[in-house]
């Protein structure tokens, strides 16, 4: 028996445009992430992946269908509630990583912390103890403009970690990285991921990441296509350069088709 | 782009309000150095400068009224004053004894001991009045004068400059009967309430103006700055300045948060408030006010400094550089609320589009 999801959309309708030119962007989505899994959502471009990350990570809202974080209905709330939800439930991390270029690395995840009402000390020390958890530890004073791209995607895991949010949610974080800081990022959000409990979800059109996820969700024409849980004898290659990931073979997973979650 | 905005709006309102600070002083101080505390004059005079003659009967009809300890007659009107070139300018005639409106800031010379055609004059005319220094001579209608004494400080708003003698010499030159004067000045004992002095005066002498020294000073600067809208034209161009540094920063910081939505959407999407990112603008904002006030105030005192030993100086007091300070806060906070405005739309989604 699963645990309750802490993040569940049920029937999630969104509907884009107006008048003839409006289009159905996801036609009744039902998805839930569950503590301590890290899962991929995947799906070609215009398939609605994002729209639907902007729907669970509270920054839009549905046509129609409903969405539960942390046990709190989330539908019908104004802007502010919408933001106070996001203050104390998610993470975020975004593909351009969205750090600021006028502060550290330190103070850009202080900010996160900041913005959540953490105090002075407290940001301080939560964001350091983020970055060395990222392993940043030796470029705290660093500005993202003398960061690798690498090192600044980990700049955004600190700063969407440091909080301890039940839930991260991440836009193609590997999609602006060579291979093998992709494969370190990726390997980092599997960490983040068991550790402490977190449900984090990655979109990505990279097949590469596959190995590293527990449950890889298919979505296409704004529908759930396909769900495929991690198959228990998968192994993460140590350097994925040589992996079979690294060549666009996924290692295996057991196919499952669309269905309720427990 | 936004301090350069703050700092122009600053020098422009610290230059036109200490342009009418300096009138407001130009226009009062011989009213504030005459020493009176009650100024009778000709019925409907609202100038120092532009009294007529009083008839002389009003200052032993003030002496007999209660309260009254002195009554000093003074002697001003605009005359020509000839160069020793033979060209003239207009200057203003101020005659009085009995240490009545003595030249005050002297710098060189000695106004005690004025010489039967001796004058005062300020050396900030010195050009003006063709002289170069004391001893110099020139003439009014005709009579030769001679620089007995140099003052500094002392400017008229008129621009013409005024001439400090005795009273026998101003009455002399102006062809004013020894018995008359263009005003009586009264001088109320200690403890005596001026104002009920100043009504017997009234009673007593009808058909003449009589003003206590406030009233007097207000009369002359409502004459000189909103009368001849000289005033008018200084405060309107420090409201022109406000404006426009108002619509300078609120552009530049505008465009500054246009320039960073993309920050602003991913703090919203980290779940900030709308107060939290009104206050980074605000803060952004007072931080430009108070660089910007800085680097504009110090503009200002170099200007006001240069302007000192001018017929038109900037008076940039403490008091106005103050009122300055706050009214930048306030025009810069002002200028944040288009972008506060800008930012209250901002779709937090749009940091999944970058």
């Amino acid at each position: 028996m699963r645990a309750f999801p802490i993040l569940e959309a049920r029937q999630i309708v969104k509907e884009l445009g107006q008048g003839e030119g409006k289009v159905q962007a996801l036609k009744s989505v039902d998805l839930a992430l569950h503590e301590g899994e890290f899962t991929l959502l995947m799906g070609p471009s215009g398939s609605g992946k994002t729209t639907l990350l902007s729907i669970l990570g509270c920054l839009l809202t549905p046509t129609s269908g409903t969405l539960t974080l942390g046990g709190e209905a989330v539908t019908h709330r104004s802007a502010e509630d919408l933001a106070d939800l996001r203050r104390r439930h998610l993470g975020f991390i975004f593909q351009s990583y969205n750090l600021f270029p006028t502060l550290s690395a330190l103070d850009n995840v202080r900010l996160g912390l900041d913005v959540r009402g953490f105090s002075s000390r407290e940001c301080k020390e939560r964001a350091a103890e983020a970055l060395i958890e990222v392993g940043l530890g030796h470029r705290l004073k660093a500005y993202p403009g003398t960061l690798s791209g690498g090192e600044k995607q980990r700049v955004a895991i600190a700063r969407a970690i440091a909080p301890e949010p039940p839930v991260i949610l991440a836009d193609e974080p590997t999609a602006a990285l060579d291979t093998e800081n992709g494969y370190a990022i990726m390997e980092l959000l599997s960490r983040v991921a068991g550790k402490n409990g977190r449900a984090v979800l990655a979109v990505t059109h990279d097949p590469r990441t596959v190995p590293f996820a527990d449950r890889v969700i298919e979505i296409e024409d704004g529908i759930i296509t396909g769900e495929r849980k991690k198959h228990a004898a998968t192994v993460i290659p140590a350097r994925p350069r040589q992996s079979q990931a690294a060549h666009g073979k996924a290692a295996p997973y057991q196919d499952r088709k669309r269905q309720a979650h427990a | 782009m936004t301090l350069i905005g703050i700092l122009f709006a600053v020098v422009l309102l610290a230059v036109q309000l200490g342009l009418y600070l300096g009138a407001r002083k130009m226009i009062v101080d011989t009213i504030d150095h005459a020493g009176g505390d009650i100024w009778i004059a000709a019925y409907g005079s609202n100038s120092f400068e532009q009294a007529t003659i009083l008839h002389g009967r009003e200052r032993f009809a003030a002496l007999s009224v209660p309260g009254v300890s002195a009554v000093e007659p003074l002697v001003a009107s605009f005359a020509p004053w000839t160069r020793g070139d033979t060209s003239t300018t207009s200057v203003v005639v101020v005659g009085a004894d009995n240490g009545t409106l003595s030249p005050w800031n002297v710098v060189e010379g000695s106004v005690s001991a004025l010489s039967p055609d001796g004058v005062a004059v300020d050396r900030t005319y010195a050009d003006t009045l063709g002289i170069s220094g004391i001893g110099a001579v020139a003439e009014i209608n005709g009579q030769r004068l001679r620089v007995d004494a140099l003052t500094d400080g002392i400017r008229s708003f008129t621009t013409s400059p005024y001439i400090f003698m005795s009273l026998a010499k101003a009455r002399e030159l102006l062809s004013v009967p020894s018995d008359q004067a263009t005003f009586y000045l009264v001088k109320v004992q200690p403890g005596v309430d001026v104002s009920g002095v100043k009504h017997a005066l009234e009673k007593k002498l009808p058909g003449t103006s009589i003003f206590t020294n406030a009233e007097f000073r207000q009369t002359n600067l409502d004459y000189w700055l909103f009368g001849t809208g000289a005033g008018v034209a200084l405060l309107g161009g420090a409201v022109l300045g406000l404006i426009i540094g108002t619509v300078v920063v609120a552009q530049t910081l505008y465009s500054s948060t246009k320039d960073h939505l993309a920050e602003f959407a991913t703090l919203r999407a980290l779940g900030s408030s709308s107060f939290y990112i009104h206050k980074v603008i605000l803060t952004q904002a007072t931080v430009s006010a108070f660089l910007g006030y800085g680097l504009g105030i110090a503009v200002s005192f170099a200007v006001a400094q240069a302007s000192l030993h001018t017929p038109m100086p900037i008076m940039l007091t403490p008091q106005l550089a103050a009122m300055l300070l706050v009214v930048t806060v306030v025009m810069c906070a002002v200028s944040a609320l288009s972008s506060i405005f800008k930012v209250t739309k901002i779709d937090p989604a749009m940091v999944f589009a970058r």
